[in-house]
């Protein structure tokens, strides 16, 4: 065991020591070691709802499903709600033919058993199915200074960044157990130290760069490290409006899963930053400048694992993380305009367009709306592309996106905004994707 | 000559295997997710961006890294490769051990009774020293020996 030890209340250690059972006793035994694995001294509050990141019932994740059944077993429950991570099929708005169906049950073959797991332990709602749990739709946004144990790495950077929430990255297993005892191990993000910034990155780009990538670049640097981004407010502004939310949601995706980072701070735009400036960076900081060149750098070293590079791209997924709202309705605005201005009826592809189900429902109550969609190529979905592409079929097939997070995780091909419309209007895979 | 290193036990134990050496880190998920679906015996690394890994059998061997990386399910991918048997004997850290590498251990060791012995903060100059196949024995205080 590490060489620390931490304080506990009374009640913790009463806990641990198994007054009130076995079972919480091994879950309190857990968050304990892992705190101190990480030199905690004490456990805090948990604050807010929690955030998970195991959504799939994957046949093969045996000992979670039996350490979930143990807790519903002793009868624990979370805190408060939680949220979880998207679902992995809806095969009405994402078709795959029967075999791939067929693999699918393999594979997520214990998603309504693990549901119902889910809906045990105390999950939000039959809607709590997103990777983007904190937008207003959904309602799981904890205010500043709340202390969490989310996992899903880009809800986390989020919750950290934009927010000023305060969670580490935990895994998988490690949320679950915090939301039941309703306490998290004080250490990394939670404390004041733990959110200084080691790299200052000076954005020096002509225009305002893509998010996804400028994101990529960020985190390949840093890895696990805080960046604090100067130059960003030229382009982005001063204010937390849901266009600069849902740029900040995209970058930090990207810094998460191309690196490990769990809290950037803008200059002049995100809460910590605004109060405190500079003074989140320590002394003796690393710099690095991204300009056009250095975007153009990081865009050419992306791999293309496409067997046949020239396939005709067999769909396209934007939204991974999540699309919000202005999102959603911004792509289906552009998609409308762009097949209009080439005097085209329908994308050449099968467009998924994937968001949280409570922003979903909202586009999904317009008939009219789903009938012109339909009849562009494009589709609303709730999944999570990465799962669909967790099917070792589906990850065979040609699939381009937008999104850098998909794009690490998978053989998907990354298209910047502009190359995926024009990818959806021509159908050529030569444009500009990597 | 034998070269020694100490570093912090973090699940402590004695043990003696074969060194398998990553100089990147290892994505978790990556690495593993083949094993996890074929739920396999063996644990072929299907991670194609870690060169020094990929399609090399990680089951049994004692693993030298720098730290984990990728996906928050990286915890319940050890826990998972644990239960069926393909886990590494031993995970011996150059840097802190990170978070997600840190709460498969744990849970693994605690829900599922089975330990991998994990030495962490070896330093820089351990993963410099050694080298894929060769014979490492770890203490229960933390001292590594190479050769």
């Amino acid at each position: 065991m590490p060489s620390t030890h931490m304080t506990l209340t009374s009640e913790e250690q009463s806990i641990l020591d198994g007054k009130q059972g076995d079972v919480l006793a091994k879950a309190m035994k857990s968050i304990v070691v892992y705190g101190e694995t990480f030199g905690a001294t004490r456990l805090v509050d948990i604050s807010g709802s929690q955030h998970l990141v195991t959504s799939f019932g994957a046949n093969t994740i045996k000992p979670y499903f039996a350490m979930m059944d143990e807790l519903i077993e002793a009868g624990l429950r979370t805190q408060e709600p939680f949220t979880v991570d998207p679902r992995p099929m809806e095969y009405a708005a994402v078709d795959v033919n029967p075999i791939q169906k067929l693999v699918n049950k393999l594979v997520f073959g214990k998603q309504a058993d693990y549901e119902q797991q889910l809906q045990k332990l105390g999950l939000k709602n039959q809607n709590g199915f997103t990777c983007a749990c904190y937008l207003d739709e959904v309602g799981n946004t904890p205010k500043k200074g709340t202390m969490l144990a989310w996992s899903e790495s880009s809800a986390v950077v989020y919750a950290n960044s934009v927010l000023g929430a305060r969670t580490n990255r935990n895994s998988a297993g490690i949320d679950i157990l915090c939301a039941i005892l309703g306490k998290a191990p004080c250490f990394g993000f939670l404390t004041d130290e733990g959110r200084k910034a080691a790299w200052k990155i000076e954005v020096k780009t002509s225009r305002q760069p893509n998010a996804q990538l400028l994101g990529s670049a960020i985190g390949l640097k840093v890895m696990e490290a805080v960046p604090y981004i100067t130059g960003l407010d030229r382009f982005l502004g001063s204010e937390l409006t849901p266009v600069v939310e849902s740029f900040l949601k995209d970058m930090g995706a990207a810094t998460a899963s191309n690196g490990a980072v769990g809290l950037y701070h803008v200059e002049g735009l995100t809460p910590e930053a605004k109060e405190l400036g500079e003074q989140l960076l320590v002394n003796d900081y690393q710099s690095y400048v991204i300009d056009d060149a250095e975007l153009a750098r990081v865009y050419d070293s992306y791999p293309v694992l496409w067997k046949n590079q020239e396939a005709a791209p067999k769909r396209i997924f934007i939204g991974c993380p999540h699309l919000s709202r202005q999102q959603l309705q911004g792509w289906i605005d552009r998609i409308t305009a762009s097949l209009k201005e080439r005097g085209l009826t329908r994308a050449k592809m099968q467009v998924v367009l994937s968001t949280a189900p409570d922003v979903a429902d909202l586009f999904r109550e317009d008939a009219a709306l789903q009938t012109r969609l339909a009849g562009m190529n494009v589709s609303i979905t709730t999944i999570c592309p990465l799962m669909y592409m967790n099917n070792p079929l589906c990850a065979k097939e040609p699939i381009a996106t937008n999104s850098n997070k998909l794009r690490t995780y998978s053989t998907a091909r990354f298209y910047l905004d502009d190359d995926i419309v024009e990818l959806m209007c021509s159908g050529q895979s030569n444009q500009g994707g990597k | 000559m034998a070269a020694t290193f100490t570093g912090r036990p973090v699940l402590a134990g004695n043990c003696k295997g074969e060194a398998l050496v990553t100089h990147g880190g290892l994505n978790t998920l990556a690495s593993y997710q083949k094993a996890v679906i074929l739920h396999s015996k063996k644990a072929v690394c299907s991670d194609q961006n870690n060169p020094d890994l990929y399609q090399k059998d990680m089951a049994g061997k004692i693993i030298c890294l720098p730290q984990t990386i990728g996906s928050t399910t990286g915890g319940l991918v050890l826990m998972t490769i644990c239960s069926q048997g393909s886990q590494p004997k031993a995970l011996l850290f150059a840097d802190h051990i990170d978070s997600l590498a840190a709460a498969g251990v744990i849970l693994s060791d605690i829900w599922l009774e089975k330990r991998i012995v994990v030495v962490d903060q070896l330093g820089a100059d351990f993963l410099d020293a050694v080298q894929t196949g060769q014979t490492v024995a770890i203490a229960k205080d933390g001292t590594v020996t190479i050769g």
